[in-house]
């Protein structure tokens, strides 16, 4: 399983309502077992297991022990990353700025 | 640190008339941003404009002479197949203010966190494929 995977592969984990509400739950109440994870969600275990899995494999969430629980928590570095697309589309703003200036400086 | 909403500031050495016109004149628009649009820019009206296969809609919102313009639209980057007519548009502002030697320019691009996630991950792979090697083109012209 890759923990560095491309950008649509990090997007299409996140396109998902159910992935995104456990990601929201995480963010919110921290690190939660599977059990507390399904609670009132009308989602069974093995459902919920599914998707923390494919949010793990794109190193959106991870697993860890506390006490004797296993418990699911975010990886925040990783979802910085989702940043990266307002990045792509501010450096075209910047090159589009910086034609304008060249335009209204030189005309 | 937002993830809906971009801005830029510039400081262009130029009269902010000069600058407004650069803005508001859907010509002068096209020639700087680089793209051929259909008509003039008036609040409400939706200009069309091209770059080739790159194709835009422009609605747009609010004009105030030599201080503010704004437009809606499909952010980048747009695959020329896809339909986005169903989809949320972000919002783009320029305002323009006096300063010493020139006008300062602020555009921001908002309304990201609208854009449906599927969206934004086909424009990281469009990126990866084409922009990328564009902005380093548009880099080493502008410098």
């Amino acid at each position: 399983m890759s923990r560095s995977p491309n950008a649509a592969v990090l997007f299409a984990a996140l396109g998902d309502v159910t992935r995104l509400s456990l990601l929201r739950r995480l963010s919110v109440d921290g690190p939660l077992s599977i059990t507390r994870l399904s609670e009132g969600t009308g989602v069974t275990r093995q459902a919920i297991t599914k998707h923390l899995h494919t949010l793990g494999d794109v190193g959106l969430v991870r697993h860890a022990r506390r006490g004797r629980e296993r418990v699911w928590e975010l990886e925040r570095k990783r979802l910085e990353k989702a940043r990266v697309y307002l990045d792509q589309i501010a450096a075209q703003w910047d090159a589009a700025a910086g034609r304008l200036k060249a335009f209204v400086e030189n005309s | 640190m937002s993830t809906d909403r971009i801005e830029k500031r510039v400081v262009l050495r130029a009269p902010r008339s000069r600058v407004w016109r650069a803005i508001a004149d859907a010509k002068e628009f096209g020639t700087w941003f680089r793209i051929t649009l259909d008509g003039a820019f008036a609040a409400g009206r939706t200009v069309r404009g091209s770059h080739g296969n790159f194709k835009v809609e422009m609605r747009v919102e609010r004009i105030e002479p030599e201080r503010y313009f704004s437009y809606r639209w499909h952010p980048y980057p747009k695959d020329p197949a896809t339909d986005y007519s169903g989809e949320p548009m972000t919002l783009v502002e320029f305002t323009l203010e006096e300063v010493e030697g020139g006008t300062a320019l602020t555009i921001v691009e908002s309304g990201f966190d609208r854009v449906p996630l599927a969206r934004r991950a086909e424009a990281f792979r469009m990126n990866t494929e084409g922009w990328g090697g564009q902005i380093k083109n548009l880099a080493a012209y502008v410098s």
